[in-house]
């Protein structure tokens, strides 16, 4: 936002409602501490030190979904688990986000039959797809960033 | 065959009149549900199996007689030994009694047996599905139940099978 | 088979369908009904069930009376998936099963196939194969500290077991290109033979590694909060554990010496000079202590295969299973026809059946694999060690209170993926 520049004497500095709004949503969004199968895993090591995920205001992983902002879907959503996915995501307050980690969540991946939702769109709106079986933790820090590209990019009208 | 389980063989082809099959050094008797329950405790009092290792199904449809073939393993810790079972069932009828008062741990494979392959088990104490969804119809590893698969999309059918898909809102 | 339907908002119809209390009547006692006990839902959101566990308890205040769970919210449909299989393609479904032992995975599908079409391994493969599944049983026991230990509040050791696990996946990434779903091994030998710089980078972990145990040691065997969470928590007998069927650190923390590498040797266990640690306690803090041990054992394992690693190829020379070397397709007729056959029809395999099992990180995974004559496999079904030990943790949480119960499932070491396939 060029704080310092802008921050004169005078002790108060002038700035877009929507700059403000959105620099706070990105820099602490919190994701729901929520695993399904292998791409969790992966979740963990980038949470952990070689990868270090609270370098970007992602540190603080809730177990609760009436705490978070972020739904990382981390592997294959099943038949059986699609509901209760559902009614996590209907739990969290808004605004709220989701990032479809791995081939399976985004479309079935290697598993296309009965027991495997087709892509955990057909249940969640999905803001993120990352790609990979399991995507690497790096892959991942990828997926956040874009998403927090686009959490900056949100408009003032599209809040109500 | 290992030396120390021909005894047991033996006994179980006397007892129960089961066949014997050997393949790759692995051996499995056949033999008919009936004695299943009988061969399992004379397997664990008599001959030191104390382990339940395996019970799962096959299915051989369209075949009608027998459809299924229930597989059980057995292991013996004390003797280091393990033997397979097999019991044939008829597609009308595929019933087998239980195992849970023998081997404890039969209690979820049988659930399995009965979500997965609709076999129905006499005498269990709790025969739920265990997999999947509990108002699930069907039994998936059945042959005749299909895999179930979502169409590719390519360019050339991408617009007819958008309109099939669910969507995600906004 | 449940039809997708679309809603207004555009989703799929996705209700959840209420199971009514007349259908596990008969699980929880009486004074449930009447009111007199909590029944409490724990899961398949929650963050020490070690994935989508649902787990049912009752309560009697804090303490559990019945614990009932209810698992298959991970259950991917993989045995029907790989009938649709050809043999070679069935095999990346076996890593995506027990997403912390995929080697171990790729292993006992390689022997039964191999078993099944009688296929024989050079020696060099099967010394590959034991370096990289017992590396990969250090990586699964890490996870499993990490993990269990940050359920008991240690949070500092999640952090230094994540920093080794990642030099093992290094390794891994070396050898295949991936870092967890690595489908290394294939029937009758390997993907490839490993990089130069491979068995420099394993000595590398094998200096380094002893030490760091011995700070995980220090972290937890002696910290009394460690040993008050864990001593005389989850016990169980001798009798109980072979009655139900438990293999794997849970039977040997129980006093049971039964390893599948020692008493039925697969890949030339037998070559090897290691020890099986047991405990008599068969309490949680036993587990923790033969895990550990464990660990300790692999590193001796890995050193005298990686010493004796003989010369030679890594993959069968059968051409009727086995591609022949990129290099002979261009110069032989012969080896292009094996080559083009392999790859787009696969191999037949009898019409018979066999059994094979090894020993995971969790206890003994077996495959039953049948063909028909075909390329496809007819049947094929995994007896997980996480399934059949789940099974006993009612038996083992009865009596304790919820938060021991966190202990004990994280002492039983259940991946979920492996207990739904």
């Amino acid at each position: 936002m060029g704080l310092e520049q802008k921050l004169g004497d005078m002790g108060f500095v002038t700035v877009r409602l929507e700059e403000a709004v959105n620099w706070a949503r990105t820099n602490a969004m919190w994701p729901m501490l929520f695993g399904l199968a292998c791409c969790a895993i992966e979740m963990m090591a980038a949470q952990a030190s070689n990868y270090d995920l609270s370098r970007f205001g992602m540190e603080l992983m809730r177990a609760s979904p009436r705490q978070s902002d972020l739904m990382i879907v981390a592997g294959r959503v099943t038949r059986k688990m699609a509901p209760v996915l559902r009614r996590l995501y209907d739990q969290m307050p808004e605004p709220k986000w989701v990032i479809s980690m791995g081939d399976c969540a985004s479309t079935g991946g290697v598993f296309n039959n009965y027991a495997v939702v087709q892509g955990v769109d057909e249940v969640v709106p999905v803001d993120v797809y990352v790609a990979g079986c399991p995507p690497r933790p790096e892959a991942l820090i990828h997926g956040i960033i874009t998403l927090h590209e686009k959490v900056k990019g949100e408009k003032l009208v599209k809040w109500a | 065959m290992n030396e120390k389980l021909q005894p047991v063989v033996d006994a179980l082809t006397q007892r129960f009149d089961a066949q014997v099959s050997e393949f790759r050094g692995q051996v499995r008797l056949l033999l008919s549900r009936e004695h299943i329950v009988a061969a399992a405790t004379a397997l664990r009092d008599e001959f030191g199996f104390e382990m339940l290792t395996e019970q799962t199904a096959v299915d051989y449809w369209p075949q009608e007689s027998p459809r299924f073939h229930i597989v059980y393993g057995f292991t013996s810790w004390q003797h280091n030994l393990r033997i397979l079972l097999r019991v044939p069932l008829p597609g009308d009828d595929p019933v087998v009694p239980t195992l849970e008062n023998v081997y404890p741990n039969a209690n979820w494979h049988e659930r399995e047996l009965w979500d997965m392959f609709g076999i129905r088990v006499d005498g269990h104490s709790d025969l739920r599905r265990i997999l999947m969804p509990h108002d699930w119809v069907g039994h998936p590893l059945r042959k005749d139940y299909p895999l179930g698969y979502e169409e590719v999309q390519f360019s050339f059918n991408h617009e007819e099978i958008q309109v099939r898909k669910p969507q995600p809102k906004d | 088979m449940r039809t997708p339907v679309i809603l207004e908002d555009g989703m799929s119809n996705v209700t959840l369908s209420a199971v009514s209390l007349d259908e596990i009547k008969h699980l929880v006692s009486d004074r449930a009904i009447e009111g007199e006990t909590v029944l409490l839902n724990m899961g398949p959101q929650h963050p020490s069930t070690h994935g989508v566990l649902r787990l049912l308890l009752e309560l009697d205040g804090e303490t559990i009376v019945n614990c009932v769970p209810d698992i298959g919210f991970l259950h991917t449909g993989v045995e029907k998936n790989m009938e649709a299989k050809r043999y070679l393609q069935a095999e990346v479904m076996t890593d995506r099963l027990d997403y912390l032992n995929t080697m171990g995975n790729n292993l006992v599908y390689c022997l039964a196939v191999e078993k099944l079409v009688d296929l024989d391994v050079p020696p060099r493969a099967q010394a590959i194969r034991v370096i990289m599944t017992e590396l990969q049983r250090i990586a699964s026991h890490l996870v499993w500290l990490a993990t269990h230990a940050l359920d008991l509040g240690a949070m500092s050791v999640f952090l230094y077991c994540f920093r080794e696990r990642e030099n093992i996946l290094d390794i891994m990434e070396m050898v295949s290109g991936q870092r967890m779903m690595t489908t290394y091994f294939r029937p009758g030998g390997l993907w490839r033979d490993v990089p130069v710089g491979f068995e420099e980078a394993v000595r590398q972990f094998l200096r380094l590694f002893p030490a760091r145990i011995e700070q995980y040691e220090d972290l937890l065997t002696n910290n009394p909060i460690f040993i008050d969470r864990t001593k005389g928590i989850g016990v169980l007998s001798k009798e109980d554990a072979l009655a139900w069927g438990l293999t794997g650190p849970i039977i040997r923390g129980s006093g049971i010496p039964y390893d599948l590498r020692k008493v039925q040797p697969y890949s030339g266990y037998e070559q090897y000079d290691f020890d099986v640690p047991t405990r008599e306690e068969g309490d949680v803090y036993a587990r923790y202590l033969v895990r550990m041990e464990e660990m300790r054992q692999s590193l001796r394992i890995i050193r005298q295969a990686l010493d004796g690693l003989p010369y030679g190829p890594v993959r069968s020379n059968n051409r009727k299973f086995v591609p022949p070397p990129r290099s002979e397709i261009g110069t032989s007729m012969e080896a292009l026809i094996h080559h083009f056959k392999i790859w787009t029809d696969g191999f037949p395999a009898p019409k018979n059946s066999v059994f094979i099992s090894v020993e995971s990180p969790r206890g003994e995974l077996g495959v039953y694999l049948e063909g028909d004559g075909g390329n496809k496999p007819y049947r094929v079904h995994f007896r997980t060690p996480s399934f059949v030990n789940l099974q006993a943790l009612p038996m083992l949480s009865k009596g304790h209170l919820v938060a021991d119960l966190v202990g004990i499932i994280g002492s039983i070491d259940i991946v979920l993926g492996d207990v739904d396939r």
